[in-house]
């Protein structure tokens, strides 16, 4: 059945950035803070690596590109809340709105111009085995780096100082102060690490699942990354299964589409936001499994005392 | 203080140290000298400045001006980090604890270089059982007791080995019979050679325990004494500057009908860490203060929350106020049968932080109140009269009119919430740590008007984890813990001991039927 | 260097009034500095974004119109933000409240009558109420965020409109285009000056002046705040989180549905599957700028409109993309925020002190 095999590959393309964007958030989160700007981030990194790409004909140069305009929209955001302590969620949706403009603006000249694409490993023999081997073997780098970084990142939380030190900041900023921790300093890394991976993801969507640039081309995928977060109670294996549960629901919607059932399209293309919300429902009525690995400092403005 | 030592026998010296926040002088040309092998007492009122001393000497925080010198030579304490590397170590009064991670974890955050998690665990055993601080290296610290959490931060210091350790008010969280305990471990290091900086108001266990003491005053130093030669009553007016209002009792004592009565309450918390209530009955008649004794985090939020009712019961005759049963209803219906409420925490629960005093009195009356709100707005003039009358009668000092709560000291706010209350003589009034944080002064007129709205006629019910106070307004004793209370005592059967063993846990009943409970006990051991 | 910040004993009023004038200072600055990289003349640039709408009729009209759901949906927001509660889906709700009201003249399309138009704007009114009131009832339900859940109801919003302008409600004569039947007469609402400018100005101002009202001197405006400036406070003043939660939704819903019909009844004249420049998130900027106070949505809600024609004007003059009036309303947001944090506190810089870690000196 090459057509299954087919769907899986989009599957695991759809499902890519918002793994990336989740796993970058889920850090963020972890250290205490909440930032709503996700879907700005993703946008930059989108518009930016495509002309990046596009100018220097380098998919390499394209992808630190996103990586670098996630990083530097998430230091606008670092510097508000961090440094002048204003309100997290009014921050990161002024960074989205922000975002939106700005990569609109951009991007305007480079609309529906055709852009390379991220090319899909091949590695003799293993990527030839029937069914299986282009699943497996055959996808780009970034899919294989996205997996890479959430049992990097599980491993970096739970198993290292680093991820001790994160924890403990978004657990009680005061008692991290009191120890003699720069709550700031590891809350402005952590913020960084979360603009790259969404940044990355939005690079994915301008360079491997659809390669070219449209304006607003996230559509949403920032906002169903942070909701992964929640739906995941912060723990990162459980956003790697979040983000394909979501991946498949995405492109099962445009399949369904395609084959034509009599469904309106419209209903399909919403079902990824109407399953996203009833995700949180399920999550969040379990007060006990939310409450559990909540950050107790999530969106808390901090001011050391000296 | 003998004054015959030289200089340089001392572990660490503070000169002339000054601390300004903005305009106002914290610390004014501050000195004192810590000795190896002694226990010195830091005594002063809350506000005297004892605090943003330790914290400069801990490099929380910087003299504005001023130098330290560690064995005789002038340091400059940057971080915690840098203090810890001289051999400074601290046990916060506000534990720096971390809710969600292990014992060890919270362990290893304050060593710098200890990243080996199994030989950490290895040490603090060891520790532990040297100096009689048992713990349980992976438990979570929300399922610890408060005594249990300050064992983790005294081992977390004991870990690096101390020079010097200072203790910020380390038994005001613990019973009479586990500060005995720490009083123990205190002198063992003693008797090691570590100087140990005791900053505390219990004046009693200061003159057991330390051998020097200083005592600031706004700030400044004003005498430095041996602790043994005083008494308390001497030691207390250095502390004040002037004598303490002493506490009046009503003599004879009537007490009338019931007027606060609970039924085998039973709650659970929706807290993240919270405690459940289990079988509270309690009975409180008009013209009696019933004081509620237990370590912080037993439940007493929970209990007042439930008395308030901002958590409500199943049935409304579990609780009764002013012979009205309201267990069902909210907050406003029970401030419409007469009672008030005064919770622990001052700024964001009994007080809007940004609103000012005026806004403050409609927060909580504009229900109860006939005349403060028509049709939907409220009466500002009638609103600012009542401000300012609770204000004067209180003696709330502010520095313009009608300012915002959050800009009154912890003292001047908490006379004023207690006042706003009090205005409208209630006939029940339940008050949640009165005075918690507040200088003696305040303390003194607060524990007074609680004595004295009860002899006319009002049942008050005080919670508080202050053993003085207890015993200074109650006329029965009761002590909560773990969510459970003990039998009514009157006040004269009890002793500071007996209390003691209720608030370890002495009347607790074994718990079938509540599996959330039962985890919480697991985790204690 | 190092910033550092000093809490002020109060918060300074003075600042409370200066922050949006200084922030929209900066956004103006910066703006030009863009401008004059770009290879423009930055004052000739910035006179089309912010001076030439208001300097003819036809313009301040056309500014008028823009500005009416800006603040329609910017007041609501304004008190839901008051409170701590975040709607952010107006959008959506602006979406549902014009289908609903646009109910009345695709079903009954002959019916000319006052009452007509009346049961149109309230059924925008309940339109938006009601798809609000989906993220206010699983937030007090299920303890869902309201900012997410409110979010992804905005595309599913869109797409419900998508389908009824492609399908059921597609104008038979309309040549295949995704639009409703034109609506005529009793079916608009009554329009004055050039011929654009309609009523739904005066009822955003009456909207504006009963909301001022209500914050600064009524009980529920005082429960409003108090909840917002700390929800504890609230409790134990006896004011419900939960009930708080339902009137902000349906109060921003209700506005953002009204802002929605008054747009099709108005401008527009029809639905189509695009019916706002993103009117719901731009009222969102609105209600920080205007100090969550209504009076001053009021008058950040024409500013922005200002903006959104001054872009018009700056493509067809100079050649400028339309699309930069967005990032400075973006930019504005930005530095509104970084400028609020001077109520509260002083902003003090000073020269990073080399840390000499715990040496001896």
């Amino acid at each position: 059945m090459i057509g299954i095999e087919a769907v899986i590959l989009t599957i695991i393309t759809a499902s890519t950035p918002l793994l990336l964007a989740a796993i970058g958030e889920l850090v963020v989160e972890r250290s205490g803070v909440l930032n709503l700007g996700v879907e700005g981030m993703m946008v930059m990194g989108a518009v930016c690596g495509f002309i990046a790409t596009y100018y220097s004909g380098s998919l390499i140069l394209g992808v630190v590109a996103a990586i670098l305009a996630g990083v530097l929209m998430s230091l606008l955001f670092g510097l508000l809340t961090q440094t002048f302590v204003t309100n997290q969620m009014a921050t990161g949706l002024a960074l989205t709105i922000l975002c939106l403009g700005l990569s609109g603006l951009v991007g305007e000249p480079f609309t529906g111009l055709p852009g390379a694409k991220l090319p899909a490993l091949y590695i003799p023999y293993l990527t030839d085995i029937p069914y299986i081997g282009k699943i497996i073997f055959g996808q780009d780098a970034l899919v294989y780096l996205s997996l890479i970084l959430v049992f990097f990142v599980q491993y970096v939380l739970f198993r290292t100082r680093v991820g001790l030190i994160i924890r403990a900041v978004g657990d009680s900023h005061v008692s991290a102060h009191a120890l003699g921790y720069n709550v700031v300093r590891v809350r402005y890394l952590c913020i960084m690490f979360g603009g790259a991976c969404a940044g990355l993801a939005g690079g994915y969507l301008s360079l491997a699942y659809t390669p070219q640039w449209i304006e607003n081309m996230t559509s949403g995928r920032g906002w169903i990354a942070l909701a992964l977060v929640v739906f995941a109670t912060w723990m990162p294996r459980r956003i790697l299964f979040g983000a394909y549960l979501f991946g498949t629901v995405w492109i099962m919607g445009l399949y369904v589409q395609g084959i034509g059932l009599g469904i309106p399209s419209q209903l399909l293309s919403a079902l990824p936001y109407i399953v996203t919300i009833i995700a949180l429902v399920i999550i969040s009525r379990n007060k006990q499994l939310t409450k559990l690995n909540t950050p107790a400092c999530l969106g808390q403005q901090f001011v050391p005392d000296r | 203080m003998t004054g015959n030592e030289s200089v340089n026998k001392f572990l660490l010296e503070a000169k002339n140290i000054t601390k300004k926040f903005g305009e106002f002088t914290a610390n004014d040309q501050v000195s004192i000298g810590l000795v190896a092998g002694e226990i010195h007492a830091l005594l002063g009122e809350n506000g005297a400045g004892k605090s943003t001393l330790v914290k400069m000497m801990y490099g929380a925080l910087q003299p504005t001006s001023g130098d330290l010198y560690w064995n005789g030579e002038k340091v400059v304490v940057n971080n915690p980090a840098a203090a810890r590397k001289l051999g400074v170590g601290m046990v916060f009064q506000h534990f720096s604890l971390f809710e969600s991670l292990s014992v060890i974890e919270n362990i290893s955050l304050a060593i710098a270089e200890e990243a080996d998690l199994a030989l950490l665990a290895e040490k603090i055993s060891r520790v532990s059982r040297e100096y009689g601080l048992p713990l349980e290296p992976h438990a979570i610290v929300a399922d610890l007791s408060v005594g249990e959490r300050q064992r983790i931060e005294i081992v977390r210091c004991l870990l690096q080995e101390p020079k010097l350790l200072i203790m910020d008010e380390p038994t005001a969280v613990l019973t009479p019979q586990e500060a005995d305990q720490l009083f123990v471990t205190l002198r063992k290091l003693a008797g090691e050679g570590v100087a140990i900086l005791y900053i505390s108001h219990r004046l009693e266990e200061v003159r057991q325990l330390c051998h020097d003491a200083t005592i600031l005053r706004m700030g400044k130093v004003v005498d430095n004494v041996d602790p043994q030669e005083e008494t308390a009553q001497s030691l207390a007016q250095l502390m004040v500057g002037t004598a303490i209002h002493k506490i009046e009792s009503v003599s004879d004592k009537q007490f009338g009908k019931i007027l606060l009565r609970t039924r085998s309450l039973s709650l659970e918390s929706d807290m993240q860490f919270g405690v459940d209530l289990m079988d509270i009955n309690l009975e409180v008649k008009a013209g009696e203060v019933l004081a509620i004794a237990g370590i912080a985090g037993n439940g007493q939020g929970e209990l007042f929350d439930a008395l308030s009712g901002e958590m409500r019961v199943s049935k409304p005759d579990i609780i009764e106020l002013n012979g009205v049963a309201c267990g069902t209803r909210g907050i406003r219906f029970r401030r419409n049968c007469e009672a008030a409420f005064a919770p622990e925490e001052r700024l964001g629960h009994g007080a809007v932080p940004s609103f000012r005093l005026s806004e403050n009195v409609v927060l909580t009356r504009h229900n109860s109140d006939k005349n403060l709100v028509n049709f939907g707005f409220m009466d500002h003039k009638l609103v600012r009269a009542i401000a300012d009358r609770v204000a004067k009668k209180r003696d709330v000092r502010t520095s313009k009119a009608d300012p915002e709560a959050s800009s009154l000291s912890g003292g001047n706010l908490q006379k004023f919430i207690v006042g706003r209350e009090l205005d409208r003589k209630p006939k029940v009034l339940i008050v949640n740590q009165p005075t918690w944080g507040v200088d003696a002064g305040a303390a003194a007129m607060i524990r007074q008007a609680l004595i004295n709205c009860a002899a006319r006629g009002a049942a008050v019910l005080v919670i508080s984890q202050d053993l003085d106070e207890i015993f200074e307004v109650a006329d029965s004793i009761a002590v909560i813990s773990r969510g459970q209370l003990s039998d009514i005592y009157t006040a004269n059967e009890m002793t500071y001991e007996k209390v003691g063993l209720l608030m370890a846990g002495a009347h607790e009943k074994p718990t079938k039927h509540v599996g959330n409970l039962q985890d919480n006990m697991a985790g204690r051991t | 260097m190092k910033i550092t910040l000093e809490k002020r004993a109060m918060a300074s009023n003075f600042m409370t009034y200066a922050s949006p004038i200084i922030a929209i200072g900066l956004t103006v600055v910066i703006g030009g500095i863009i401008f004059l990289l770009a290879g423009y003349n930055p004052l000739n640039a910035l006179y089309y974004y912010f001076v030439d709408p208001v300097m003819s009729l036809w313009s301040i009209e056309e500014v008028v119109v823009k500005a009416t759901p800006l603040v329609l949906i910017g007041a609501g927001l304004a008190i839901c933000f008051s409170a701590n509660i975040w709607n952010i889906g107006a959008e959506g709700q602006l979406t549902m409240g014009a289908l609903a009201g646009a109910f009345i003249p695709v079903m009954f399309t002959d019916w000319q009558s006052p009452i007509g138009l009346v049961l149109m704007l309230l059924m925008g009114v309940g339109g938006g109420a009601a798809w609000a009131a989906i993220a206010a009832f699983l937030k007090n339900r299920f303890n869902v965020n309201e900012i997410l859940t409110s979010l992804m109801l905005v595309y599913v919003a869109q797409y419900i409109l998508d389908w009824f302008v492609r399908g059921p409600w597609r104008d038979p004569k309309g040549f295949n285009f995704p639009k409703s039947v034109d609506f005529e007469g009793w079916q608009l609402l009554p329009t004055y000056g050039d011929g654009r400018m309609h009523i739904g100005a005066i009822i955003a101002v009456i909207v504006v002046v009963i909301l001022a009202i209500m914050m600064s001197r009524s009980m529920k405006g005082f429960e409003i705040k108090a909840i917002g400036n700390s929800r504890r406070a609230g409790a134990f003043a006896g004011f419900s989180y939960k009930s708080m939660t339902w009137f902000c939704f349906l109060l921003s819903g209700a506005l953002a549905g009204l802002a929605g019909i008054i747009e099709v009844a108005g401008p527009a004249g029809h639905l189509q599957p695009t019916i706002s420049p993103g009117y719901g998130f731009t009222a969102i900027i609105v209600a920080f700028l205007g100090r969550l106070n209504p009076i001053g949505v009021l008058m950040a809600g024409v500013l922005l409109a200002i903006s959104y024609l001054g872009g018009d004007g700056a493509q067809m003059e100079l050649g400028v993309s339309a699309k930069t009036a967005q990032v400075f309303q973006g930019m504005l947001l930005f530095l509104i925020l970084a400028c609020d944090t001077l109520i509260r506190y002083k902003i003090k810089f000073s020269v990073s002190q080399k840390s000499t870690e715990g040496a001896l000196v």
